[in-house]
């Protein structure tokens, strides 16, 4: 029931938002096409202006991943770790989060299929992954869209919170499931 | 930044080598530089749509109308930017469209925000309060139901999947606030923003 509804939800955000945008457009009389067009032809300078950004950020955390480290540091915080009654599988998870998306979503896929649905550490890299947004590439492309290269405290902001969902979602999955 | 940036790269070349990988670590370079711009160039289109739909919102007095409404809470987070500044109003709907999941249409909306922000900023180059408070919000990566995780227990036979919304909800709201306060507090005690520099 929950399901379906929050299934309508996501089918229909979309599809609202824009037809709502559009009729009060219409409505207060904007020239919607030619508004539309003038908007959209910053898209593409958006999207040249972060490359500079993002070849920095994606590349240093592409060697990074190469290197082989994650796995190095996985092995080193596994024994204290567990105290917490983290499972080791779920240690990349943690690390590599704030770093890149599809890696998380990637380790988290592969902790599914080869441990199954009624894994613990299944159900705690679903609720790391699912909670968290990947700091270092929100940093690059919202600051490099408007060539930000101080950062001041924005980064640091960025992973104690990272950090601290880390700890929020060991607890809560230790209290839930 | 600077710092991060060298250990990032000197880290990982040297762990590379004693780890016996280097080849990976020097291949990982071109791979990483090819998939950056993919990233960038995947996100024209899609951003040229929103920031159409955006522009259309701004003129029609919507996102001003969203940005008065949500003022009482806004005002406190974001001191700096005044009452006349459209920023609000994206912030707003980037928030909105990131708590629904479209990470599509949230991206365009932050980016506007940023722009916005920008138009505000005494230092073009580094990065103001509201700008740190903005992103704060989006690394927090704050969303009602995480869509794509799932997907991925659907795919594998997980018999109830919504039961890790709850949980998963109670831990981005924990982060999202978390976040909040966080760059309220640095922003207290971190070195102004100077001129220029």
């Amino acid at each position: 029931m929950f399901h379906t509804f929050m299934n309508v939800i996501s089918l229909w955000a979309l599809p609202v938002i824009i037809i709502l945008i559009l009729t009060v457009g219409l409505f207060k009389k904007v020239p919607l096409y030619e508004t539309f067009t003038d908007g959209a032809k910053d898209g593409f300078h958006v999207a040249v202006n972060i490359i500079p950004y993002l070849v920095a950020i994606i590349v240093a955390i592409s060697m990074l991943r190469a290197s082989g480290i994650i796995e190095i540091a996985s092995q080193i915080l596994a024994p204290a770790l567990n105290l917490f009654n983290v499972p080791a599988d779920t240690i990349p998870v943690m690390i590599v989060r704030s770093l890149s998306g599809s890696a998380a979503l990637g380790v988290f896929s592969d902790i599914a299929h080869t441990l199954g649905p009624d894994d613990y550490a299944t159900k705690l890299a679903a609720i790391m992954v699912g909670s968290s947004e990947t700091t270092f590439y929100v940093l690059a492309v919202y600051f490099g869209s408007v060539k930000i290269s101080k950062l001041r405290y924005a980064l640091i902001v960025g992973l104690i919170a990272d950090f601290i969902g880390i700890v929020a979602a060991i607890s809560v999955c230790n209290l839930m499931f | 930044m600077n710092y991060i940036f060298y250990f990032l790269i000197v880290i990982s070349i040297v762990f590379g080598a004693i780890n016996g990988r280097l080849q990976e670590v020097v291949n990982s370079i071109l791979s990483g530089a090819e998939l950056s711009v993919k990233v960038a160039f995947s996100l024209i289109g899609i951003m040229s749509f929103w920031l159409g739909i955006m522009k259309i919102a701004e003129k029609s007095g919507l996102v001003e109308f969203i940005a008065k409404v949500i003022k009482p809470v806004t005002k406190h987070l974001f001191k700096e930017i005044p009452e006349e500044s459209t920023a609000i109003g994206d912030i707003a709907m980037n928030f909105s469209a990131n708590a629904l999941g479209l990470a599509n249409a949230a991206t365009p909306m932050g980016i506007k925000a940023m722009e916005e922000l920008q138009k505000l900023n005494k230092n073009k180059k580094s990065a103001s309060n509201a700008m740190c408070m903005l992103l704060a919000m989006n690394t927090a990566g704050f969303q009602l139901v995480p869509a794509t995780v799932i997907a991925v227990l659907i795919g594998i036979g997980y018999k109830n999947p919504t039961e890790i919304i709850a949980p998963t909800l109670l831990v981005t709201s924990i982060t999202f606030l978390s976040a909040i306060i966080l760059a309220k507090v640095f922003e207290k005690f971190w070195e102004p923003q100077k001129e220029n520099d």
